[in-house]
C-alpha cells in the first residue's frame, strides 16, 4: 500500500468521525416513528430487541408450561385449555400432533428469538457502542435493518401459530424428511414453509447485526482503547459475532436445498421413501437426510456458544464489579473466548454419533469436544478466583452472574459424558440430554441475560428494578431450574426418551409418573416469577427508584462516564479516551480507577 | 507489504481505525466472508452428494453445445467463452477502482461500462444454457443425462447445478445492478464530491469476489 492511499484512507476515517460529531451537535428533530419506531439509535434498538425477546420468552415459556402439563399429568383433561387453545386441545388435551407443534416452537423461539436475537441483539447494541467509546455503530441504518428484519421473522414465525395446519412440528433442528415432505404431517405444511421463511429473516438479521457489531468492535474504538483494554463483555459479543457470521450463512444454504426439496421435485434430502399416509413410494433418490444434519449442525453447535458467550462476557463484568477485585486471568479469558470460537466450529458432529457416523471420525470429535471443557475450565476458576475472598456486593445481577456460574459448571459437567460418543449411544435422545443443555445453555443463558438487565437497567431507563422481587425471582429461578432438570438426569440415565407424548404406556417409565409431576409443578411456578421479573421490569421503567450518580456500581468502564439519560450520541461533549484496562478495583487503596483516568506516576502495575 | 508507518504509532491501540480502512470496507469483507461459507456449505454438500452415488454424468457431454453450432460436439468451448467473458469484467473492474484512486471520472465510467457489459453478457450466456439444458428435459427434479458408464443417472446432477449456478448467476445479477447504481452516481459526481472513489473499490470486492465463486463453481461442475 502506498503512502499516498494510506492518506486518502486516513482523511475517509476523520471524515466520518467528524459527521458523527456534527450528527450530535445539531439535535436534530426526532419524530415519535424515528425516536421509538424506525430509530437507529443503538441503545433504543437494544430496547427493542429486549422487549420483542421477552414477549417471545413469555409464548416459548408458556409452551413449555402447556406441554409439561400433558407430561405431568398425561390422564387428566383440563377443560379450560380447549376454551384458550381450541381444537389444538380438544376435550381438555393437548392431541400429539400439537404437542409436537409445542416442543418445536418452544425450541425455535427460545433458541433463536429468545437467547440469540433477545440476548446478542440486545447486549451488543447496547453496550458495544457504550463501552468502547463511540457514538453509535458502525452503520446506524444497518443496525435498525437488523431489527426489522428480527421483527418481521418474528411476525412470520408467530402467524404459522394461527394456520389451519398448524405451526411445524419436526423439531427445532427441522430434520428432513419431515421438514421436506408436506405429507409427513400437518406441521410440515404451510407451518414449515413459515418456518423456513421466518428463520431466513432472521439470518438475514443476524448478518446485519453481526457485520456491524465486528466492525464497530475492531474500527470505532477511542482514543487509548485498544483490544486488550476493553471489557471482557467486548471480547465475548466481538467473538459471538463472528461466530454468526460465519456459521449461519451455512444453515442458509441447507435451508435453500431445503426449500428445493420441498417445491422443487428435488432429492437433496431425500431417498427411498414410502409415506403411508399417502401410501405412495416417492421418486426420489441419491438424496442424504444425513447431509441436513452436517448443515444444521455446522451452525447449529456454533449457535450454542453464540448463546453462551455474550452471558460469559456479561457475568465476567458484573462478577468483577460486585467482588470488587479485577478480573482474575485476563487474557486467559480473552484466550479461553477464543479458544472456544475456534472450537465451536469443529465439534458438529457429537450431535450426530449416533447417525451411522464413522467411528474412526466420531472418537476425532470426542477428542475436539472434551477439548472445550479446558477453555471453559479456565473461565470457572477465574470465576472462582475472583470472588475468592472478594468483599462482594449481592446485587440482583451479582446473584444472576453468580447464579450462571453454578449453572455452567453443573450443566457443563454432564456434557463430558454426552462428549463421549460411547455414552452417547446409551444417553442420546433421552432426558439426560435435555437436562443438560437445558442448565448450560437454556437457564444459564437466562441467567447471564437476566444480570445483565438487572446490571444495566440504570444505564437504558436511568432507575433501578426493584430489588425484592429481584431476589425473588433468583431464589425461585435457581432453585427451580435445578428442581427441574436435576431429576431429569435420573430419568435419562434410566433411558427414557424424549418428544414422547405420554409415558404411561411402558412399564420401565411407570415410576417416574410422579417425579414428572413434580417437574412439571415447579414448571409452573417457575413460569409464573418469570411473570413478576416481567412486571418488574416495565413497572421500574415508569416507577423504579431513580438514579441519582451517573455511576451507581462504582464501575470502571466508559458507558458509566456518560449522562445519567444519554442522548443520541451518547456523550455530549468529546468522547473520553482511556489510559487503562477495565479491571483496576481496589488498587493502590482506592475501590476503583474509572478506565478515563491516566496512569499516575506511583501506580503500581497490575 | 512495506508500510511507512512511524514507529510509535499503535495500530489497535484505539481512535483510529487498526487497518486502516474504514468500516464500510470491513464490514464488506467480512460479509464476503459470509458468503463463501454459503458457497462452501453448497458446494460441500455438492461434493457430498456427488461422491456417495454410484456415478455421474459426464460434463463433456452434457455441455457440449454452442449456440448457432448446429449439432458440433464442442465441449466445455461454451463454459470458456462465459469464463473469459467474466474474468474480463474483473479486469476491466480493476481499472476502474484504480482509476477511482486517481480520482478520473471519465476512466472510471468507461471501465464500469465495460465490467457492467460483461455481466450482463455472462448472465445472457448462463440464459442461453440454462435454456439449452431445459430443452434437452433438464431442470429442477429432472435429469435426462447419463452416468459415465451409461447407467440412469439421479436427479441430483441437474437439482446442484440449477441450484448453484442459479445462486452464483443470483449474486452477478446483484452485482451487476451495484455496478450500475455505481455508474450511476459517478456520473452525477457523487464521488467527486466526496473526495474519493472508495464506494467503487467496495463494489470492486464483491464484483471480484463472484468472479472467484465462479471458478470454484466451473470447477466443480464443468471440469471433474
Amino acid at each position: 500500500m502506498s503512502n499516498e492511499a494510506l492518506h486518502g484512507h486516513s482523511e475517509v476515517v476523520t471524515t466520518h468521525d467528524v459527521h458523527h460529531d456534527e450528527h450530535h451537535v445539531h439535535h436534530h428533530k426526532e419524530t415519535f416513528i424515528t425516536k421509538y419506531v424506525f430509530s437507529q439509535d443503538h441503545k433504543m434498538i437494544a430496547k427493542q430487541f429486549l422487549i420483542t425477546g421477552m414477549v417471545w420468552a413469555i409464548l416459548g415459556g408458556l409452551m413449555s408450561v402447556l406441554f409439561r402439563l400433558q407430561l405431568g399429568y398425561p390422564d387428566q383433561t383440563f377443560p379450560w385449555l380447549e376454551d384458550i387453545l381450541g381444537r389444538w386441545a380438544k376435550g381438555g388435551k393437548i392431541s400429539a400432533e400439537n404437542y409436537y407443534a409445542l416442543v418445536t416452537m418452544h425450541g425455535t423461539v427460545l433458541v433463536f428469538f429468545v437467547l440469540t436475537g433477545g440476548l446478542s441483539g440486545t447486549f451488543a447494541n447496547f453496550l458495544i457502542p457504550l463501552q468502547i467509546g463511540a457514538r453509535d455503530m458502525a452503520s446506524p441504518f444497518m443496525n435498525m435493518l437488523s431489527y426489522w428484519f428480527f421483527f418481521g421473522g418474528s411476525i412470520v414465525m408467530l402467524s404459522s401459530l394461527f394456520i389451519q395446519t398448524g405451526p411445524f412440528s419436526g423439531g427445532w433442528t427441522a430434520y428432513p424428511p419431515l421438514s421436506a415432505l408436506g405429507d409427513a404431517s400437518p406441521g410440515s405444511k404451510t407451518g414449515m414453509d413459515l418456518w423456513i421463511t421466518a428463520m431466513a429473516l432472521f439470518v438475514v438479521s443476524s448478518l446485519l447485526g453481526g457485520l456491524n457489531y465486528i466492525s464497530t468492535v475492531l474500527n470505532m474504538r477511542t482514543k487509548g482503547m485498544s483490544m486488550t483494554r476493553m471489557p471482557l463483555t467486548m471480547w465475548a459479543l466481538f467473538f459471538t459475532a463472528v461466530l454468526g457470521v460465519l456459521s449461519f450463512p451455512v444453515l442458509l444454504s441447507g435451508f435453500i436445498l431445503l426449500l428445493f426439496d420441498r417445491h422443487g421435485g428435488t432429492s437433496f434430502y431425500l431417498s427411498d421413501i414410502y409415506i403411508t399416509a399417502t401410501k405412495q413410494a416417492l421418486p426420489n433418490e441419491g438424496g442424504s437426510a444425513i447431509l441436513f444434519q452436517h448443515l444444521f449442525w455446522f451452525l447449529g453447535h456454533p449457535e450454542v456458544y453464540i448463546i453462551l458467550l455474550p452471558a460469559m462476557g456479561m457475568a465476567s463484568e458484573i462478577i468483577s464489579i460486585n467482588a470488587r477485585k479485577p478480573i482474575f486471568g485476563y487474557m486467559a479469558m480473552v484466550g479461553s473466548i477464543f479458544a472456544i470460537t475456534i472450537l465451536a466450529f469443529l465439534v458438529w458432529a457429537h450431535h450426530m454419533f449416533v447417525t451411522g457416523l464413522n467411528p474412526f471420525l466420531g472418537s476425532v470429535f470426542v477428542l475436539l469436544t472434551l477439548l472445550i471443557a479446558v477453555p471453559s475450565a479456565i473461565k470457572v476458576f477465574n470465576w472462582l478466583t475472583t470472588i475468592w475472598k472478594a468483599n462482594i456486593r449481592f446485587t440482583p445481577g451479582m446473584m444472576f452472574a453468580l447464579g450462571f456460574v453454578s449453572l455452567f459448571i453443573s450443566g457443563g459437567l454432564t456434557g463430558i459424558f454426552l462428549g463421549n460418543s460411547t455414552l452417547d449411544i446409551h444417553l442420546h435422545d433421552t432426558y439426560f440430554v435435555i437436562a443438560h443443555f437445558h442448565i448450560v445453555m437454556g437457564v444459564s443463558a437466562f441467567f447471564g441475560m437476566f444480570a445483565g438487565i438487572y446490571h444495566w437497567f440504570p444505564k437504558m431507563y436511568g432507575r433501578f428494578m426493584n430489588n425484592t422481587m429481584a431476589y425473588i425471582h433468583f431464589w425461585v429461578t435457581l432453585a427451580g431450574a435445578y428442581l427441574i432438570f436435576w431429576p431429569m438426569h435420573y430419568e435419562g440415565l434410566a433411558g427414557m426418551p424424549r418428544r414422547y407424548l405420554d409415558y404411561s404406556g411402558w412399564e420401565s417409565f411407570k415410576h417416574f409418573a410422579d417425579l414428572n409431576k413434580f417437574i412439571s409443578t415447579v414448571a409452573m411456578i417457575v413460569f409464573a416469577i418469570q411473570l413478576m421479573f416481567v412486571f418488574n421490569f416495565f413497572y421500574s421503567i415508569f416507577k423504579g427508584r431513580k438514579v441519582t450518580t451517573t455511576n451507581p456500581w462504582g464501575a470502571t468502564t466508559l458507558e458509566w462516564t456518560t449522562p445519567i439519560r444519554p442522548g443520541h450520541g451518547n456523550w455530549p461533549g468529546e468522547i473520553p479516551e482511556v489510559h487503562r484496562w477495565a479491571y483496576d478495583y481496589s488498587k493502590d487503596g482506592r475501590d476503583f480507577i474509572p478506565q478515563t483516568e491516566p496512569i499516575g506516576p506511583n501506580e503500581s502495575h497490575h | 507489504m512495506a508500510q511507512a508507518v512511524p514507529a510509535n504509532q499503535k495500530w489497535w491501540g484505539g481512535g483510529r481505525s487498526p487497518f486502516n480502512v474504514e468500516y464500510g470496507k470491513l464490514m464488506m469483507w467480512y460479509f464476503l466472508m459470509s458468503d463463501a461459507f454459503t458457497f462452501g456449505a453448497f458446494l460441500i454438500a455438492y461434493g457430498t452428494v456427488r461422491f456417495s452415488s454410484n456415478g455421474w454424468p459426464d460434463p463433456n457431454v452434457v455441455f457440449s453445445s454452442f449456440p448457432f453450432a448446429g449439432h458440433a460436439h464442442l465441449p466445455l468451448v461454451f463454459v470458456s467463452v462465459m469464463t473469459f467473458i467474466l474474468i474480463m469484467s474483473s479486469v476491466t473492474m480493476v481499472l476502474a477502482v484504480g482509476a477511482g484512486h486517481s480520482n478520473d471520472r471519465k476512466s472510471v465510467l468507461k471501465w464500469l461500462f465495460w465490467t457492467i457489459i460483461g455481466g450482463i453478457a455472462f448472465l445472457g450466456c448462463q440464459a442461453w444454457e440454462w435454456h439449452h439444458l431445459h430443452d434437452q428435459g433438464a431442470w429442477w427434479g429432472m435429469n435426462p443425462f447419463h452416468n459415465f458408464d451409461g447407467s440412469e443417472a439421479s436427479t441430483n446432477f441437474t437439482n446442484f447445478f440449477f441450484t448453484i449456478t442459479g445462486f452464483h448467476g443470483f449474486h452477478v445479477f446483484s452485482g451487476v445492478i451495484i455496478n450500475i447504481i455505481m455508474f450511476i452516481m459517478t456520473y452525477r459526481g457523487v464521488f467527486d464530491r466526496r473526495g474519493h472513489y472508495l464506494m467503487i473499490e467496495k463494489a470492486g470486492l464483491y464484483w471480484h469476489f463472484v468472479d472467484l465463486v465462479w471458478v470454484f463453481v466451473f470447477t466443480c461442475f464443468y471440469l471433474f
